[in-house]
């Protein structure tokens, strides 16, 4: 009995815990509801006078922010196209064909993934300048598009799927590519998918390089940049700026609770989304 | 009959073939990764080893930069302040990840959805978090404001006071990092058999016991992992001082990717900002090989 008792007052606590870590998270939801005049003063309530639904409103007019927006899933999606393709391309190349010197250069592959991208921006940004790619969508969307991280992952998976199937493929005449689109990229669809989220998040979430490369914020900036931008401006709109966090987050909140069954499992099988 | 029919056919007449193939599906990543990391690399190894401004007349400088970086004040701060960052969110995010790891336990009904939650701020952008962390720090935001209704005393001013600024930041980054290492650790306690803990416990070990002699050593290469990936992305710490602090008062919260990108994009000193991202990567290599190096002693892989 007494263990029973010590078990629920753990999961109440529990319960209070997460409430207090979500705090901030709910201040951001009620700020971005209050009238302007209200988000500071004493004494502290959560709510305003009244519930400003047209701070949403607002905040998409107060700057391009929907330009943002469509920015920040443009360059998202693109950037994801282009990781899912080269990688599960490669992994293809590094895990089920033969070639001279292939796990060698794997290693360099693998090398390559302890290099912290920080340490690469300034000769990136020069060489940026180089191609005339500085404040374009290109920039934002090639320079981190090709690390060995998607490679790896899916070699490792490529490299579960057993001979047996693809020897079967192939006296059914199919050809290294066939092979590739027709029986590997299915059979991969979960690696993608986890692949393709964190991608995804990772690309939308991005603010070091977006701030260094683009100059013409008004057009090019995603939603990180903008929402910084808001931020930047003389006496901040504390309601305008959080009521643009909580759009910033939606996309990805809603990405986490649509992979909320293989989180833990990706996780701790690829290391992925670390930061 | 159809084994041998695919050594013949299949295999040995396949593997022949494989090299321009493979050469076709390797290209994209290869020459992505030529272009966009190693040439970078190398670049940034050269341009540290020169006088580099934006526009104008390079120079060999040999290792000026790292002369000039050792003189410079404002850049042994950001060390000493990147290096406090790291020692005081290392540890808060290993107690904090492991802690609530345990504490939500595998066979706890509702854990998927409390671990989602306590992931929440790792995938929300960094800027929406640091921006509303900003609000609550605030005088007049949810601390100050919350301390004042009951108590009617204020709170500091946390980051724009000495000593208070890089306790705020380190506190933020703990609330907003710790989900990804806490699901690190709740796969590894998943993958922990019943049967190990019921024996352990009918051996009459009590919890604490249990948690630092059971469970500890079979986690403990998550544990390995999670501190060499924390690590590694706590010596690079930027958005959250950048947008909490600025890297203020004064210099108390830069740390060495502010020094880089400031020398870099503001000042326009590119040798100088290379030298200094170069010191922050060997920096980087070392305390990983350290760790590697030390690992011997306390993870178990054989269970």
């Amino acid at each position: 009995m007494s263990d029973r008792i010590k078990a629920v007052v753990s999961h109440a606590a529990l319960y209070l815990v997460a409430a207090a870590f979500l705090s901030p998270l709910a201040y951001m939801l009620a700020t971005s509801l209050k009238p302007a005049a209200e988000v500071f003063g004493s004494p502290l309530r959560l709510w305003g006078s009244e519930i400003r639904w047209q701070n949403y409103r607002e905040a998409f007019t107060f700057l391009p922010f929907a330009r943002f927006v469509a920015n920040g899933f443009a360059v998202a999606i693109c950037g994801t196209l282009v990781v899912l393709v080269a990688s599960s391309m490669s992994a293809y190349a590094f895990a089920r064909l033969r070639w001279r010197g292939r796990d060698h250069v794997f290693l360099v592959f693998l090398a390559t993934l302890m290099i912290p991208q920080e340490v690469l921006v300034v000769p990136m940004f020069l060489l940026m300048r180089q191609l005339g790619w500085v404040d374009s969508y290109q920039a934002l969307i090639f320079p981190w598009a090709f690390t060995a991280f998607g490679t790896f992952l899916l070699r490792q998976f490529f490299l579960t799927v057993p001979q047996e199937i693809e020897e079967s493929a192939r006296i059914d005449g199919a050809g290294t590519v066939g092979v590739f689109l027709r029986i590997l990229l299915p059979l991969a669809k979960p690696a993608l998918a986890v692949l393709a989220v964190f991608t995804f998040i990772n690309y939308w979430n991005s603010f070091l390089w977006p701030l260094i490369i683009i100059n013409s914020v008004d057009q090019k900036a995603t939603v990180p940049l903008g929402l910084q931008l808001f931020f930047g401006q003389q006496s901040t709109q504390w309601n305008l700026v959080m009521a643009a966090s909580v759009i910033s987050m939606m996309p990805t909140t809603a990405l986490l609770i649509a992979l909320q069954k293989h989180l833990v499992r990706g996780i701790a099988t690829s290391g992925l989304g670390g930061r | 009959m159809l084994n041998a029919t695919v050594a013949l056919t299949g295999r040995s007449g396949r593997r022949r073939g494989d090299g321009r193939a493979a050469l076709a599906f390797a290209t994209p990543s290869l020459v992505g990764l030529a272009l966009f990391t190693l040439f970078p690399i190398v670049m940034s190894l050269v341009i540290a080893f020169f006088h580099w401004p934006a526009v104008g007349d390079r120079q060999l400088a040999g290792l000026g930069n790292f002369t000039a970086l050792a003189h410079d004040p404002v850049f042994r701060r950001a060390l000493f302040n990147t290096l406090l960052f790291v020692v005081l969110y290392l540890p808060l995010n290993l107690v904090v990840s492991i802690g609530l790891a345990v504490w939500i336990s595998p066979r706890m009904k509702g854990r998927r959805a409390l671990r989602v939650l306590f992931f929440l701020p790792v995938v929300t952008p960094m800027v929406a978090n640091a921006i509303v962390w900003r609000l609550i720090y605030q005088p007049g935001g949810l601390i100050d404001g919350a301390l004042a209704s009951v108590t009617g005393a204020h709170a500091p001013n946390f980051l724009g006071e000495h000593g208070w600024a890089m306790v705020a930041v380190v506190a933020m980054s703990v609330w907003q990092g710790f989900g990804y290492n806490m699901l690190v650790f709740s796969a590894a306690l998943d993958a922990v058999p019943e049967q190990i803990l019921d024996a352990a416990r009918l051996d009459g070990a009590g919890n604490w016991h249990l948690f630092r002699r059971v469970t500890l050593p079979m986690i403990s290469p998550s544990i390995f992992f999670a501190t060499t990936m924390t690590l590694i992305t706590s010596f690079q710490v930027f958005t959250q001082p950048f947008l909490l602090t600025g890297g203020g008062p004064g210099v108390d919260t830069e740390t060495l990717m502010m020094f880089v990108y400031n020398e870099a994009f503001s000042v326009y000193e590119f040798g100088l900002a290379s030298a200094g991202a170069w010191v922050l990567f060997v920096l980087i290599l070392g305390v990983t090989a350290a760790q590697f190096a030390g690992q011997r002693r306390w993870v178990t892989y054989d269970v």
